[in-house]
């Protein structure tokens, strides 16, 4: 459901020409669990933002549920990132303004999804992330844990087919962060397809498909036995 | 997106920073108070003036001895000045259109009653002077000699002047000395007031021609003609000048007509009705750079905000959409505010000092708030340009 084909980004610093994606060819299909791993400046990020629809290839195809969606115009990127794809990023990136709620309804607000239907969605997710209670609460009132829990809320309530996750446990202390992936992976039922990009390679091994990226190309791709 | 999420998320941020988008609402509000205070005293003494002008009818033309070759000079220029007089009046009388001829003749006199005496203004008039400049007998009426010339010796006189030399008795029918002559009281003028500076109550109307003999003055000093409502002052204006230069053999008179003269106060009002409303523009100005200011802040503080806002979806127009929204809160709110304070100030000034006349076109006050809102729009559109066309990547991991 998700290919890459040839897929090359390069970014001009200076006069110089720096190559973050090398002619990448990759597919996932629908409830697999990967992980990218590999040192800083490997182009693990470049990836996950290229998945993510937030940057463009410089050359290559990227195909999602069978549509090319390399040459999508602003809006319909927009549409397909609403639809499709969920974010989780390691500093949570709530608004701090917005309410654990608010937080959550954001994307069905972009949507433009009526009022009733949102409040029922957000209701039930909350619900289910043991969140209730903090509804009403701001991010700086929440822990770390919960943070993430409210970002993890508002990356699923589209029911995206990707859930993207930057480091996720990266500002969480070790309970928190194992609490945090279960729930990530708990997912995987729901046949949701999660990439997670970390440079743990403990967490990273919990992955049943493990790539490793080293200076913008594929390292090793490795499926593991359930 | 909901135009009512749209509302709720920028006042979320407008909302946050209750003091900056305070302050900065201010700034609006202060050009627009400016503009509103300024321009309701300005309409208020336009319409002030006006009222003045014409609570004696629109429709009179004036007419003095003497040709004004520059402005300021009424007085023959040359010593054969020929004066206006009764036949002159006369003359004015047969032309069409014309409704009353009043002849005018001015001074001052002492009157006397029963041993009170009191000095006061002497007006020499026509007998259809009520008519013609509106103005109402409260009792009797005024004297309705048909020639001008031989008009008996009655008066009419003002309201203070009953209440000054006649007490409680009914002046009608008495006699009252004018600079020693004898008047017969004919009617009681209706109190008027202080009309430019002139107190018509304080005053006495005789005949012009009586007038003219107490005075001892040879020519009336003013010919005042009314006309017809439904007739162009130009055409009456043409039809006094060619009669006059007839009888006359030139043209040593001035005609000055109500609607003229009105015209020439208004636009000069306009003007500095004008000229106040550009002061406030300036401010209104001012006003505008700090929500720019204020806008390009926020895109900053807020790019991490604007990068996640297009991850979960967002298109650049709802980005730019949410920037420009709160600019225009910003400044349609302090517009608001700054109606409020205008209009407030504006009452608060009449009531504390009725004599000033204070009027606020609603035409004005929408038409203000609309350039509020406008303003907010012009300077949130280069901040918001920005925060939609920033790259998403970027802006994420920005912090």
């Amino acid at each position: 459901m998700i290919a890459l084909q040839n897929v090359c980004r390069t970014f001009t610093v200076g006069d110089q020409e720096v190559a973050a994606l090398r002619d990448i060819n990759l597919s996932f299909g629908a409830g697999e669990y990967i992980s990218i791993m590999g040192p800083s400046g490997s182009g693990k990020s470049t990836m996950l933002n290229m998945l993510g629809l937030l940057d463009r290839p410089s050359s290559g195809t990227y195909l999602l549920d069978g549509g090319d969606v390399t040459d999508l115009n602003d809006e319909q990127l927009a549409r397909v990132r609403r639809e499709k794809i969920g974010f989780v990023f390691q500093s949570f990136h709530l608004v701090p303004r917005l309410t654990a709620a608010q937080n959550v309804e954001l994307p069905m607000i972009l949507a433009g999804i009526p009022v009733e239907e949102r409040k029922a969605r957000v209701q039930v997710l909350m619900q289910n992330y043991g969140l209730a209670e903090r509804a009403d609460h701001r991010p700086d009132q929440l822990s770390g844990g919960q943070r993430q829990r409210v970002a993890i809320a508002r990356a699923t309530v589209m029911n995206p087919s990707v859930l993207l996750a930057d480091e996720p446990t990266g500002n969480l202390d070790q309970a928190t962060g194992w609490e945090v992936l279960k729930l990530l992976e708990g997912l995987l039922e729901q046949g949701i397809t999660l990439v997670l990009v970390t440079h743990d390679a403990e967490i990273g091994a919990r992955a049943h498909r493990q790539i490793h990226m080293l200076d913008g190309r594929i390292l090793s791709d490795e499926q593991q036995a359930k | 997106m909901y135009l009512r999420d749209l509302i709720s998320l920028t006042s979320s941020s407008f909302l946050t920073y209750r003091m900056r988008s305070f302050l900065t609402g201010l700034g609006i509000a202060i050009g627009i108070a400016a503009v509103i205070l300024l321009t309701s005293i300005g309409e208020g003494l336009h319409q002030f003036v006006i009222k003045e002008f014409s609570q004696f009818g629109t429709n009179i033309i004036a007419i003095q001895p003497g040709k004004a070759q520059v402005q300021g000079s009424s007085v023959g220029i040359f010593g054969s000045v020929r004066a206006l007089t009764l036949e002159d009046a006369d003359a004015l009388r047969k032309l069409p259109y014309v409704e009353y001829v009043i002849p005018g003749m001015m001074g001052n006199a002492e009157v006397r009653f029963e041993g009170r005496t009191r000095r006061t203004m002497v007006l020499g008039e026509g007998r259809d002077f009520d008519k013609a400049f509106t103005m109402k007998v409260q009792s009797g009426a005024f004297w309705t000699d048909a020639d001008d010339d031989q008009a008996r010796p009655q008066v009419v006189i003002g309201a203070k002047i009953q209440q000054e030399l006649f007490l409680d008795q009914n002046p009608l029918g008495q006699y009252l000395r004018i600079g020693g002559q004898r008047f017969r009281v004919v009617g009681v003028m209706e109190s008027k007031g202080q009309i430019l500076g002139m107190d018509m109550d304080d005053s006495v109307f005789i005949p012009a021609a009586r007038a003219m003999e107490l005075l001892n003055r040879p020519s009336l000093i003013e010919i005042d003609v009314s006309y017809r409502a439904d007739v162009d002052a130009e055409t009456v204006i043409r039809l006094i000048k060619n009669r006059l230069i007839e009888v006359h053999g030139r043209e040593d008179f001035t005609i000055i007509s109500q609607e003229q003269a009105l015209e020439v106060l208004s636009s000069v009002l306009e003007i500095l009705t004008f000229a106040v409303g550009a002061l406030g523009a300036i401010s209104l100005l001012v006003g505008a750079v700090g929500i720019l200011t204020i806008m390009t802040m926020a895109v900053a503080e807020r790019t991490a905000e604007i990068g996640l806002l297009r991850a979960l979806g967002a298109r650049e127009q709802q980005v730019l959409a949410l920037f420009l929204g709160e600019a225009m809160m910003l400044s349609a709110l302090g517009g608001g505010l700054g109606l409020l304070m205008g209009i407030g100030i504006a009452q608060g000034l009449h009531m504390l000092v009725p004599a000033l006349p204070v009027h606020t076109p609603w035409m004005f006050a929408v038409l203000a708030e609309l350039t509020a809102v406008s303003i907010g729009l012009a300077a949130g559109v280069i901040p918001a340009m920005r925060a939609a066309k920033l790259d998403p990547v970027e802006a994420l991991h920005a912090e």
